[in-house]
């Protein structure tokens, strides 16, 4: 009966264009809304929108192909980390060589950095994928796995004998986007109002949100996607009728980690300062429960995964006070939050494995599946 | 030369500590072909809990001697981690053993998370001191050094091992394993009864795995929440090194695996001329795995995994 | 250049020499096989002659050790699987593998792949060449639902279809990769007598349009009835080769299926009987 009314709201959705309307106007005017409590809120938002860029990306090789990475933070890192190194001090400050070349620092523009970002990070994909195309999947998940923690070590470690990566200390001081001549990081003077950096931020998330959806959904409703899904299915099955699975599963590797590195781009701007402790193991669990508790392969789903799970820590600082207090200082937001997505990861996969919202299935769902037929005369 | 014998014998004392995990990672992937990802948190909550008795015995009779409050500290925590471990796969294993290979994935992944998080909670964030309970005088081997308790771990999983192979190829339940390993359905066709098997299994890796826990412990001195996740991970690369599935490809690949990283972690930095430091040694595990699985997928001694449908 | 009795471009599928071993076991030695264009082949033989491994091998599941494969006399390299299916063989599995999450016609439109060419770029920006190609596929898709008679389930998930259907779902699926030969293993497992029945039908309608069919089958009835030639296998090697009529007389495939098992001793009756 649930499912019923899910679809009607769904379906009502999709046919009304004021519904739409009304959708995209609050999308648009919610910063504003947000702003009233708070410019907090509207950063919690930006975070939240950067998590679901991931699980856009993630979905393709998780969701659309049934690849499980669990290292997909890796190319997350490689993004941030790709614009921070062309957009701070860092270079010039480590090496005396390319200080002479940029006497004015680094400053990348950004119609060449963030292709690059998005270019590296789709090469590592590709590199990293290649490796794992042909195991069975959890050993895919434990390579994977291993990938990402390898980068996070070098990240940490590459700052010595020459300092690329400034090691733990992370690298600060990172540029933030100008777009169209406005700097997204001071606050924008209208005259009759303003609008704070947060909320500009926004505003190109959203916009890379909606792009990445569009593609997304272009993907999944076209010749790729639908030999993706069939790899996912049945891989040996999916060979026989001429798929070549090695190409396909290198291309969602690929996409999908550019979606990462686009991400890490943007992440780096927004906060002005990376470091390996933000591309943890935990980070990639995470991003891998936002698709699957969300509702895998199903773009709605992995949206609303990822607005969850983004959202929870911060909903869990005002539960948390109380709870600390209880348990005499051994609960803090960290640990509860760690708590919470296992216990959803658990759950959801016993209790709900399509997750929270799953790809309606087809009204009529044939009740004749193992019956015998009852063959009409369409067939004599 | 002497750098080398001592690096030798670091590396056998942690290839035996991955030999201890190792087989139980091995042991229920070649029943029920899944990779429990929260197999090295079991390592952790044994060492955990083996802290927390030691501490309680430690008050109750101070002038214990230190072999005895170690004992009674490891039985305890054999018996909470295979109670554990046994729940785990009740409770979570068990419902999806039909389902799609990523769902029973997310959960073991899970489980890991939450039985960190219960170590927070419970025994709180902090590194803690684990009490060295042997004499701390090394005996010296040439130029090298082992302490009593790195002598003392060689002998653990010596004995461990014998037994282990002594109840899988002498006893009736070993047979029940090694049969339910090959072939469930035949085997369930002859009264073997799969659930038993299983439970079993998961129960003799938790023992495993618990004295795996304080035998680490005791080597490096500190235990906290997160310890088992590095050794988990090395732990099954080993498995997978010497051939899922194949208990003495487990033992192998632990040690194989112990040494590699030992040596290796001694002698990159003349390898690499500096470039690379022995912080790199945790991704030594990570390359063998990679370089396993894409040369040499079945491993050392070859995988031998339950014959599927 | 000329084969004496058969022009080359009359044989679908041309195979010589195949021979593969598993270890100590000689799975298959020397196999030759010709299938003519247009006809429906059987490959029979009792349990264990090497029928699947040799399917297996034509398909590119298996490497043989030796062997050439000409397909419609150019030669083909069944080494990549998907290669095969480009090279034109198309075939269903013993065990049925279809895309299950996906819909009925989504799985159809799978088939469909290797002969279109849509990428990454074409559907991100929806080209033209990109939504012309998407309606074709999907009125073939509809079109080939409708020729094996499924059409109405083309919205349904490919699991809930019954049994009968999932098979001609998968035929379905290979017809649309265009394929010269079409390989069926064992399509009539699992069926009663009218889903046997309306199989044989709906094979017969695929040959009157211009296709080659192989089939391994272990229903006797219906492989006579059905085939114009068959080839007999018995462990790994070829015994007969003919004929329905001229097999089912051959003694040699008599004692094979004797031989092995009593259970299959009714089937002597019925290989003689089965003349009409």
């Amino acid at each position: 009966m649930q499912t019923n009314q899910k679809e009607s709201f769904q379906e009502r959705f999709q046919n009304s264009r004021v519904l739409q309307i009304v959708f995209a106007l609050s999308l648009l005017i919610l910063p504003f809304v947000l702003q009233y409590f708070g410019n907090a809120w509207v950063r919690i938002a930006d975070f939240a929108l950067l998590y679901v860029l991931l699980a856009l990306g993630l979905n393709i090789v998780v969701g659309y192909a049934g690849l499980l990475d669990l290292g997909y933070i890796a190319f997350f890192a490689v993004g941030a980390y790709t614009y921070a190194l062309l957009s701070s001090p860092q270079l010039t400050n480590a090496f005396p060589s390319i200080a002479a070349l940029f006497p004015n620092g680094l400053h990348t523009p950004l119609y060449i950095v963030i292709p690059l970002s998005a270019l590296l990070a789709g090469l590592f994909g590709i590199l990293l994928g290649a490796p794992t195309l042909k195991l069975r999947g959890d050993y895919l998940a434990i390579v994977t796995l291993g990938f990402g923690e390898i980068i996070r070590v070098f990240l940490n470690n590459l700052d010595r004998p020459i300092n690329i990566t400034n090691g733990p200390k992370g690298i600060g001081d990172i540029d933030s986007f100008t777009v169209f001549g406005t700097p997204l990081s001071r606050k924008l003077d209208l005259g009759f109002t303003e609008i704070p950096s947060v909320t500009l931020y926004y505003y190109l998330f959203i916009s890379l949100v909606a792009i990445s959806i569009l593609i997304c959904s272009r993907l999944e409703h076209s010749r790729i996607g639908r030999a993706w899904m069939a790899i996912r299915e049945d891989e040996i099955a999916a060979k026989a009728m001429g798929i070549d699975t090695r190409n396909l599963k290198l291309t969602a590797f690929g996409i999908g980690a550019t979606f990462g590195g686009v991400s890490g781009a943007m992440f780096a701007s927004f906060q002005a300062f990376v470091s390996p402790e933000s591309f943890s193991l935990m980070e990639s669990v995470m991003i891998v429960a936002m698709v699957v508790l969300g509702g895998i392969g199903y773009l709605p789903g992995v949206v609303l995964g990822a607005l969850l799970l983004a959202a929870l820590p911060e909903v869990l600082r005002y539960v948390a006070g109380p709870l600390q207090e209880m348990s005499g200082g051994r609960m803090d937001s960290a640990i509860l939050r760690q708590l919470l997505i296992a216990l959803a990861m658990v759950s959801v996969m016993l209790l709900r494995p399509s997750g929270l919202w799953p790809k309606p299935s087809h009204k009529h769902n044939s009740p004749k599946a193992n019956l015998p037929t009852n063959r009409s005369s369409e067939n004599a | 030369m002497d750098t080398l014998i001592q690096q030798i014998i670091n590396g056998l004392v942690l290839g035996s500590m991955y030999a201890l995990v190792a087989l139980g990672y091995t042991m229920v992937y070649g029943i029920i072909n899944l990779i429990n990802f929260a197999h090295g948190e079991v390592l952790m909550i044994g060492a955990m809990t083996s802290w927390s008795v030691m501490g309680l015995m430690q008050d109750a009779y101070p002038t214990a001697p230190g072999w005895v409050v170690l004992l009674g500290a490891v039985l305890c925590a054999c018996v909470v981690c295979a109670c554990l471990n046994y729940g785990i796969e009740k409770i979570a294993y068990k419902p999806l053993r039909g389902a799609p290979k990523l769902a029973p994935l997310i959960t073991a992944i899970g489980i890991s998370i939450l039985l960190q998080s219960l170590a927070m909670i419970i025994w709180k964030p902090n590194y803690k001191p684990y009490p060295t309970l042997m004499p701390s005088v090394p005996v010296e081997i040439g130029n090298a050094v082992i302490s009593p308790t790195q002598i003392m771990i060689l002998g653990v999983t010596a004995v461990s091992l014998s037994c282990l192979m002594y109840l899988v190829h002498k006893t009736s339940l070993g047979r029940a394993m090694r049969a339910t390993a090959e072939n469930p359905r035949v085997a369930s066709l002859m009264g073997v009864k799969p659930d038993m098997v299983i439970s079993a299994t998961f129960i003799i890796g938790a023992v495993l795995a618990a004295i795996a826990g304080v035998m680490w412990a005791s080597n490096y001195g500190t235990i906290h929440h997160s310890m088992g996740f590095l050794p988990g991970l090395k732990a099954f690369t080993a498995a997978v090194f010497g051939g899922i599935g194949n208990l003495e490809g487990a033992v192998v690949g632990g040690i194989l695996l112990g040494l590699i990283e030992s040596i290796g972690a001694g002698y990159i930095g003349e390898l690499t001329n500096g470039v690379l430091g022995s912080q790199y040694s945790d991704i030594f595990a990570f390359m063998v795995l990679i370089g396993v699985l894409t040369l040499r997928p079945s491993g050392l001694m070859g995988e031998r995994i339950a014959e599927r449908a | 250049m000329h084969d004496s009795a058969v022009p080359d471009s009359a044989l679908a599928l041309s195979v010589r020499g195949v021979s593969k071993s598993f270890g100590g076991l000689q799975a298959l030695k020397d196999i030759d096989l010709d299938i003519m264009r247009g006809s429906i082949h059987g490959l029979i033989g009792p349990n264990g002659a090497g029928k699947t491994t040799f399917f297996n091998i034509i398909t590119g599941l298996y490497t043989a050790d030796k062997g050439d494969f000409k397909l419609l006399s150019k030669s083909y390299s069944p080494s990549l699987v998907h290669e095969v299916a480009k090279a034109g063989i198309a075939r269903t599995f013993q065990n049925i593998r279809l895309f299950n999450e996906m819909s009925v016609l989504e799985n159809v439109m799978v088939g469909r792949h290797v002969r279109t060419q849509s990428g990454v770029l074409r559907a991100i920006f929806k080209t033209p060449q990109f939504i012309r190609e998407e309606h074709d596929i999907k009125m073939r898709a509809h079109a080939l639902l409708d020729y094996v008679g499924i059409e109405r389930f083309a919205q349904h998930k490919a699991k809930t279809l019954s049994y009968g259907d999932q098979r001609r779902l998968e035929i379905a699926r290979a017809l649309a990769t265009d394929p010269l030969l079409l390989a069926l293993d064992e399509p009539a497992a699992g069926m009663n007598s009218t889903e046997k029945k309306e199989l044989k039908i709906l094979i017969e309608q695929i040959r009157r349009d211009n296709k080659t069919v192989l089939l391994i089958e272990h229903d006797v009835q219906l492989v006579m009835g059905l085939c114009d030639q068959l080839t007999v296998l018995d462990y790994g090697t070829k015994i007969a080769e003919g004929s329905p009529q001229e097999v089912q007389k051959n003694p040699l495939v008599i004692e094979a299926y004797l031989g092995t098992n009593s259970a299959t001793h009714g089937t002597k009756n019925h290989l003689t009987s089965v003349s009409q």
